[in-house]
């Protein structure tokens, strides 16, 4: 393990940005006051007259964005999750939302894994808050490779589009090999008796999940659902009939995100159990992110934990 | 301004009430006085002021127009369906089912409207957006926004003001429909931005008073405007509900249709005033 390199996601998100940056000159950069952390700061110094940073006033960036979309240019904003999903939501909802205008929006510092921020900073509820709006798309990258896949990606999708980026840096699963395609679900690894789908930073534990079930017999399906919508129904479908019972296992409130977006589909299609694993309606607190996932039961022992009761749950 | 062609736009804004009361009639609903205190803005704006072309509504290098206070749509309906972006005769479809024209502007199915709207306080934002676009991607068109009074109590106006300001974004003018009057009561009782003129001056901006309903200052304010370097902020003193005698500066037609007696009434007097120039 100690081999494996780790990186934050938002990383590549700010790296991908200045590439694009060399590439194309039809966007714009928006921050507020956030640039250094969520990583847009790289853009704005190495394109400055391309970046505008819009000050302590999320809302008004989030409209700002929507305007200039509104004139058919591109144009991406950050801020934390916290702010660009919960803070300027109106915002994101009737001026970019219901105008399914082209605006990026770069959420970092995403759920428990804020640390030592504490709870006002520790958003669990952005993916429950975006998913609401009708024609957003939403993705959470795994790892750095998927977030740079997953940034340029961004930039050919139609309507707006709300990427999720975490502040902790986190194992690289994914080598130059890996394919990413908005709203396609992947499977990892193959099973039958059970399906994982993880999304964030739990695909690593997901995976290290695999690895214990497997010690003790289980054969888990894991699957990446890094696009939360459009949710990709045929490989949920396709897991709740050859395996039977599912666990979703993110990093955000078990009301309203992925386990949430799995569980509408699987009721109305293969009705099977579905075991979710998140945060669980409360709020966070500080101290170091990899203490919090564990107090919080974010890790692959939690996994396999959650594995087993839906297999218990099988008719 | 030439006396002939002032007299024309007199006689456009006149049948813009028409239109907004023909609408809000028979939609049973809408909001009847913040549209009829703009009619001379609008009419000025899409009859003289902008560079538009109703045949090519999308055309990059227009200039913008954003309805920041969304809810007086039907004056900005009744001015697009005049200026020939779509049938006239469609203004009474307003807020019915199956019809584009939406209870707030939605860019998406209406021609000419170029931002969605309805929340307060967004659209001037966007139009910012807007403005901003325009000179990064040198496309030199200038922005246009009305905002209500009541409007302003949002933050978000002031964020958007500060931003505007400071990145000097002198293709961007905003009316303020200064007509005293939002739902609840006059905006003294509730919650008074004023001085309106001192706060956007502090903020940054060119502050230009006028009468809103007087077609040589709103041209005179509008020249004015293209001669500084800052974003542009148009007081405009109006009367809520203008020209429907029984609306005029009364609180309960902010947001509610006339009867038909009412409704007959207000066309009557309207009628009227549309025949006086012929």
């Amino acid at each position: 393990m100690a081999d494996i390199k780790t990186v934050a996601t938002r990383v590549g998100f700010g790296e991908t940005l200045v590439e694009l940056g060399a590439e194309r000159d039809d966007f714009i950069v928006m921050d507020a006051d956030l640039a250094a952390a969520t990583q847009t700061g790289k853009f704005k110094k190495a394109y400055p007259e391309r970046f505008y940073n819009c000050g302590i006033a999320e809302q008004n960036m989030v409209s700002i964005a929507a305007g200039i979309a509104a004139t058919g240019k591109k144009v991406v904003v950050s801020s934390f999750a916290m702010f660009a999903a919960g803070r300027a939501f109106e915002q994101v909802r009737n001026s970019v939302g219901y105008p399914h205008l082209n605006v990026i929006i770069g959420a970092t510092h995403a759920g428990i894994s804020v640390g030592e921020d504490g709870a006002t900073h520790q958003c669990n509820e952005d993916i429950a808050l975006m998913r609401t709006i009708p024609g957003m798309t939403i993705i959470n990258p795994a790892d750095d490779t998927e977030a740079r896949l997953a940034v340029r990606a961004a930039f050919e999708c139609d309507g707006p589009v709300y990427m999720r980026f975490g502040r902790l840096a986190v194992p690289v699963v994914f080598d130059e090999t890996y394919d990413f395609k908005i709203g396609k679900g992947v499977e990892l690894r193959e099973g039958n008796d059970v399906t994982i789908i993880a999304t964030g930073l739990m695909v690593k534990e997901a995976l290290e999940a695999y690895d214990l079930l497997k010690a003790e017999g289980i054969n888990a399906r894991i699957i990446n659902m890094a696009t939360i919508k459009p949710i990709d129904r045929d490989i949920i479908i396709k897991a709740a009939k050859e395996t039977g019972a599912i666990v979703t296992a993110e990093e955000h409130s078990v009301i309203g995100g992925l386990g949430s977006a799995v569980s509408e589909v699987v009721c109305e299609t293969v009705p099977v159990p579905v075991v979710k694993l998140g945060v669980y309606d409360v709020y966070g607190h500080s101290g170091p992110a990899v203490k919090l996932l564990d107090e919080f039961g974010l890790r692959a022992v939690n996994i396999v934990e959650k594995a087993k009761a839906a297999i218990a749950l099988k008719k | 301004m030439e006396a002939t062609f002032k007299r024309q736009l007199e006689e456009i804004a006149c049948k813009v009430r028409i239109g907004i009361i023909e609408g809000v009639h028979a939609a049973k609903a809408g909001h009847p006085g913040g549209s009829l205190s703009i009619a001379e803005i609008l009419t000025y704006l899409y009859f003289k002021e902008m560079n538009i072309d109703p045949s090519n509504p999308k055309d990059e290098k227009r200039d913008r127009f954003v309805l920041s206070k969304g809810h007086a749509a039907p004056a900005l309906y009744a001015t697009l369906a005049l200026r020939g972006f779509f049938p006239v005769d469609e203004l009474i479809t307003l807020r019915q089912i199956g019809s584009r024209l939406q209870g707030h502007p939605d860019m998406k199915n209406i021609p000419g409207v170029d931002m969605s709207t309805g929340s307060l306080g967004q659209g001037i934002s966007t139009a910012v957006g807007m403005a901003l676009s325009s000179k990064h991607f040198g496309d030199n068109y200038n922005v246009y926004t009305i905002l209500g009074d009541g409007e302003i109590e949002e933050g978000q106006v002031w964020e958007a003001a500060m931003f505007a300001a400071n990145k000097k974004l002198s293709n961007l003018t905003a009316f303020i429909d200064l007509n005293n009057l939002q739902i609840d009561g006059t905006i003294d009782e509730v919650n008074s931005a004023k001085p309106i003129d001192k706060k956007f001056e502090a903020f940054g901006w060119h502050v230009i008073t006028i009468g809103g309903h007087d077609y040589d200052a709103i041209e005179a304010a509008l020249a004015e405007a293209k001669t500084v370097d800052k974003p542009v902020a148009i007081i405009a003193n109006t009367t809520k509900g203008k020209g429907v005698s029984y609306m005029e500066n009364a609180v309960n037609w902010h947001g509610a249709a006339p009867n038909d007696e009412l409704y007959a009434v207000a066309m009557e007097e309207l009628t009227a005033a549309l025949a006086a120039f012929n």
